[in-house]
């Protein structure tokens, strides 16, 4: 039936299983073009790390009913920001019972098995344990992988290759990271039981609480913690610059030790018994560092085209519809029987006429502006914000007016009043730049 | 817990031969070594007395730190073979 094996040449190779290469395959094999994965893990998925959860209206796109039959953790309707220094935590929590329709928690390791499954039952042929290791070119085209063992031909492979892509890389379509373009991110996974995630987030069984921890222990870098819950399970890490960390000489895992004994931390993952420990890069680059995303006979999606919203935690939902995109601008291509970049062009119109490049672009400047001010705005205001409760809600026998009065001339005294505009101008520059 | 604790909890198929190969002589003139500390897996340890590097590759969780963060880009960094390496089995 596959004629990959026979003549090691079919119409579409994917490269990479995870949720961006699973639906670019998809979208091809649900066109009746034949479709083949490759994947270096051993089941799709197991090499892949996330935050936590992924988007509803994404995942519908491609799976109308996955809500039926996907093995989902929690429905997330409770977002918590929390923002900490070493002794205090300001939580600012949102919940709206109703809003189930948003994103649920995920186990990767089981979800992109469920992915996959769909993608063999609607035809895609999945090959694990399989390395791409180099591209075969001629003619300036794309036209097949070489892996360990054999050379396999194509007439389009889709780079979905993850944050490293090498082989977006070797031709040339990306440059190399470089450390301010990604973050290291390290999280555990930690078995509690269901009714103590219930009591502890303040939910009911099935209802999720995404929280989000900015401050302690990263501060003064870029860097954020989180805190996923899954039915019987919550996941907890942290993703910090890698520029960072170098300069500072930091062990990432050791980072992640001190915001699990952050006292506001501890009690929600206390009496746990770690099940898993794992390490990613993210994607930080944003819309500067997004690489050319076609050549002839090639296309690149998801991380390995750094396609992630670091501010909104959108990661997911944009490789899945990159995906999408690749998969239907490659259906397109074999029906014309054109596989030159003034056909794959159309996967990068795609992307345009969406929310993704739109977002991606109203945020171009945001870490840039961040990694010069983040002194202020992941250390100082998170110190000073805590500041400002703790008197606030301090009941000394102090004169109200005399504290606020204090508290206001601190912001003038504990640092030169350029920092502030600087702050200021940045603040104001970055809105523009989202709302113009 | 210690970092080989939580690497314990980790399922690993290892090969016999290294994916990752540093440059070991310029890792004798590097100062910061940063490897040795920003691999949340603590996969490169430097030997003093031997002075050179020491690849705990077995431990890799296949991130690419390592390679990106080295200031002598100097690390051949490899995915391990099909069959071997991490695998997440929670992700």
């Amino acid at each position: 039936m596959y004629n990959i094996f026979m003549e090691n040449k079919t119409q579409v190779i994917v490269v990479g299983g995870g949720i961006a290469g699973i639906s670019a395959a998809i979208t091809v094999a649900r066109a009746g073009k034949e479709v083949v994965l490759i994947e270096r893990g051993s089941f799709c998925g197991s090499k892949n790390v996330f935050g936590g959860a992924i988007y509803t209206r994404a995942v519908k796109e491609l799976f109308p009913d996955f809500e039926k039959s996907a093995p989902l953790e929690r429905n997330n309707i409770k977002h918590q920001y929390m923002l900490l220094t070493q002794t205090d935590a300001t939580t600012i929590s949102h919940l709206k019972k109703e809003n189930k329709s948003n994103s649920y928690t995920v186990i990767r390791g089981k979800f992109d098995r469920w992915l996959a499954e769909q993608a063999k039952r609607e035809g895609v042929t999945i090959v694990t344990e399989t390395v791409v290791e180099d591209l075969i070119i001629e003619d300036k085209k794309i036209v097949g992988i070489k892996t360990e063992l054999e050379d396999y031909y194509a007439d389009i492979v889709i780079l979905a290759d993850g944050v490293n892509s090498l082989l977006a890389k070797k031709i040339g379509l990306r440059k190399d990271l470089k450390p301010q373009d990604v973050a290291l991110g390290v999280k555990e996974v930690i078995k509690i039981s269901e009714e103590k995630i219930n009591e502890r987030f303040n939910i009911n069984t099935d209802e999720g609480c995404i929280t989000e921890i900015v401050g302690y222990p990263m501060n003064e870098m870029l860097g954020l913690g989180y805190i996923y819950t899954n039915k019987n399970s919550v996941t907890i890490g942290l993703g910090v610059a890698l520029d960072e960390l170098s300069e500072k000489q930091l062990k990432p895992y050791e980072l992640l030790d001190k915001l699990k004994t952050h006292p506001s931390i501890e009690e929600l993952i206390k009496d746990g018994e770690l099940i898993e420990y794992s390490a990613h890069l993210i994607p930080e680059g944003g819309y500067n560092k997004i690489p050319k995303l076609y050549d002839n006979g090639v296309m690149v999606i998801g991380d390995a085209a750094m396609l992630v919203n670091n501010l909104h935690w959108e990661g997911t939902n944009l490789a899945m519809l990159s995906g999408k995109y690749a998969g239907e601008t490659a259906v397109e291509a074999l029906n014309k029987n054109d596989f030159s970049t003034d056909c794959l062009k159309a996967y990068k119109q795609k992307l345009e006429d969406s929310f993704i490049m739109k977002d991606l672009r109203s945020y171009k400047n945001l870490m840039p502006s961040m990694h010069k001010r983040r002194k202020s705005f992941t250390g100082y205001y998170i110190e000073k914000i805590n500041s400002f409760f703790e008197m606030f809600t301090s009941v000394d026998g102090i004169v109200k007016r005399n504290k606020f009065r204090n508290f206001i001339k601190t912001i003038f005294t504990d640092r030169k009043i350029s920092e502030l505009v600087k702050d200021g101008i940045t603040g104001i520059k970055l809105l523009w730049e989202i709302l113009k | 817990m210690s970092i080989n604790d939580k690497l314990f909890k980790v399922k690993y198929v290892s090969d016999n031969v290294s994916h990752l190969t540093p440059d070991h002589e310029k890792c004798k003139n590097c100062i910061r070594k940063t490897c040795t500390f920003i691999c949340p897996a603590q996969v490169w340890e430097w030997d003093d007395e031997k002075n050179t590097l020491t690849v705990n590759y077995e431990n890799c969780l296949e991130c690419g730190a390592c390679r990106v963060a080295c200031d002598m880009q100097c690390i051949d960094w490899k995915y391990p073979k099909g069959n071997k390496g991490v695998t997440f089995k929670q992700g």
